[in-house]
């Protein structure tokens, strides 16, 4: 028994020291990117970050929580515009910009949620897919020009690094883009894993059991609304330093519709998925665009022909995305491994 | 006066649209209890085949019904090879699905049509005979095709047996199947029915929107308005919601909010619906069991 035990708490101390080893890996490669990689690859790979933590944010309300929200793309601009308006409009420094801006959309998202918690899964959908549509329509809107630079959008000069650090502007932003993901994957993992967590999947299986157990479900749905446009929020200021521009035709519908794809095909309800689902839309574009070098212009309809077939076949499929394509992967080798 | 008359009244023509893409909305939803997100992209392809048909040579009523039947053998096609494998799964899954048909049928018009924006003709005379210049031809032709369909749709559903057994099951799948109707099969005339009548919709808009992958986008959008103002679960309602959401959309671009942002005032209306009155104007209240 005590023999046995002590077998199980030995494995269970590998796994730990495996999974440890495996993020200081990971850790130590997302490091030494910048230096290995060009320029522009670097660019790429803060889009990823960034992308990822847009997916991250989508992924606890949709994934997690069960609310569905085709319009992420709107709190994605909001985030954008709101660092780009205090940047140029009133000279607040970008490191502060980019956590106002996060609050900026835990507010709209809070507020949008509020109307959204009487609304069942299929209403919210419509309700953001409209959100999704007009996002760019408000953004050219004259009365605000003055504010959003109106068609035109706003210039951003890309940010410096700072103390005299020996890096590109690009090697910077990178690092920027990584330091902001940090703590919020590391502040969502916690939370999936904590009570509040599992009063969201609680949520999502079956509301009314929810709230039978005492989860208020209002107050969880409403805050997730708001904290999951926070993420997004953070990750579109960001986007908006990256590229140093912001413009309303940026953030239309098929952006909000990206980030579905991101984090159907990278797996719904799952944090590392959200990596798979951010490499995935930020280079199946490039590789269409490549593709219609040879093929002609049309073929630049292409990634959304194939982003609509995965999103079909992944829910007919593989209704867990790529993380659980793995999970079970592991789980099969795990068996055959028991077997041996 | 004038020029508010003309607003109403051309306010109709584009209501007409809506009603019809409300109608088709309502029709599906009624049967399934979903929101079909691709109905705008089906009629924009719709309107494509139609376009592709006149410019073949065809004239333009021969290409107009050929396009109808095309548009209710591909919709009734997309019900049985796609929409019937996520019969009972979670709304997430078929709004994911939606949303998948959507992306692929746009991307397979820009790439067979180009994104390029491209006119299309009226089939009504250009000078105006009627109306005293209150509304142009191509208006007062697309509501009275609208209401032709309309009356058409409401002979099929009330004196024909098809009718009756599309609405049965619609009301009733279980006791449906129970007394011998094939369900399966009525749902993908539903199917059709839905995009055909969006089809007419996206031909009848097409000339005063012009042709582009993107075009449905818009009116999508104000016929689900429309279906929730008129009550998403009455196919009549949603109907005269239509009509309403058109005169209050160029009521409010002519007088309140100019036509920048005529997709907010869509926004507005689908919010305001959902928040103040979500069984809509004419719809029935549920109460959810549990």
């Amino acid at each position: 028994m005590t023999l046995a035990r002590s077998g199980a708490a030995l494995e269970a101390e590998g796994s730990r020291r495996a999974r440890v080893t495996a993020v200081a890996v990971a850790l130590l490669c997302l490091f030494a990117l910048p230096f290995v990689a060009s320029g522009y690859q670097t660019f790429q790979f803060s889009q990823v970050v960034i992308y990822a933590i847009a997916l991250l944010g989508l992924n606890l309300l949709t994934g997690y929580n069960g609310q569905i929200s085709l319009g992420h793309g709107a709190f994605f601009a909001i985030g954008g515009y709101a660092a780009a308006i205090l940047i140029v409009k009133f000279g607040v420094p970008y490191g502060e910009a980019i956590p106002i801006a996060g609050a900026v959309c835990f507010l709209a998202g809070f507020l949008f949620g509020l109307p959204a918690l009487r609304l069942g899964g299929l209403y919210l959908a419509l309700a953001t897919f409209a959100l999704a549509l007009a996002a760019p329509q408000l953004l050219k809107f004259k009365a605000f020009d003055a504010y959003t630079g109106g068609v035109q959008g706003l210039l951003l000069a890309k940010p410096k690094a700072p103390l005299g650090l020996p890096l590109t502007r690009d090697q910077w932003l990178y690092f920027l883009c990584l330091a902001c993901a940090a703590p919020l994957f590391w502040a969502a993992g916690n939370l999936v894993n904590s009570r509040i967590g599992r009063a969201l999947v609680a949520i999502r299986d079956h509301p009314i059991a929810a709230e039978a157990m005492g989860v208020d479900a209002a107050l969880y749905k409403t805050t997730t609304f708001g904290l999951s446009a926070a993420y997004t929020g953070v990750a579109g200021a960001l986007m908006g330093l990256i590229v140093g521009f912001v413009s309303p035709d940026s953030f239309g519908l098929f952006l909000s519709l990206s980030f579905v794809v991101g984090i159907v095909v990278g797996g719904l309800a799952s944090i590392p998925g959200v990596f798979v689902g951010a490499l995935f839309i930020e280079f199946v574009p490039n590789f269409a665009d490549r593709l219609s070098d040879v093929l002609g212009e049309s073929a630049k309809a292409m990634p959304w022909a194939i982003y609509g077939l995965l999103l079909i076949l992944t829910m007919y499929a593989a209704p867990s995305g790529a993380a659980g394509a793995v999970r079970l992967l592991m789980q099969a080798l795990e068996r055959r491994r028991r077997r041996a | 006066m004038f020029a508010f008359a003309h607003q109403v009244l051309s306010g109709l023509a584009m209501g007409s649209v809506y009603a019809s893409f409300a109608l088709a909305i309502a029709m599906i939803y009624q049967s399934t209890r979903l929101v079909n997100f691709a109905q705008g992209e089906m009629a924009m392809f719709s309107t494509y085949l139609a376009w592709a048909m006149i410019n073949a040579g065809l004239p333009y009523w021969v290409a107009f019904s050929l396009t109808v039947v095309l548009s209710f053998v591909l919709g009734a096609a997309i019900e049985r090879l796609v929409i019937r494998r996520f019969d009972s799964a979670p709304v997430l899954t078929v709004v994911i699905v939606f949303i998948g048909l959507l992306v692929i049928i746009n991307s397979v018009a820009g790439w067979l049509f180009t994104y390029s924006i491209k006119s299309f003709d009226s089939p009504f005379p250009e000078s105006a005979r009627f109306g005293g210049g209150y509304m142009s031809p191509h208006e007062m032709g697309a509501i009275g095709v609208t209401l032709t369909m309309l009356a058409l749709i409401y002979v099929f559903f009330r004196f024909t047996s098809l009718g009756l057994a599309m609405r049965a099951v619609a009301q009733n799948p279980v006791s449906a199947r129970l007394v011998g109707i094939r369900v399966g099969r009525m749902l993908a005339i539903g199917w059709g029915l839905a995009a055909a009548v969006g089809a007419v919709a996206g031909m009848m808009a097409a000339p005063i929107i012009y042709l582009d992958p993107n075009m449905m986008s818009g009116v999508l959008l104000y016929g689900f308005a429309a279906a929730l103002l008129g009550g998403i679960d009455n196919p009549w309602g949603a109907v005269i919601g239509g009509f309403l959401v058109g005169v209050l959309e160029n009521i409010a671009g002519a007088y309140l909010v100019g036509s920048e942002i005529k997709l907010s005032v869509a926004l507005a209306i689908i919010i305001g619906v959902l928040v103040a009155k979500p069984s809509g104007l004419f719809g029935r209240v549920i109460v959810a069991r549990v």
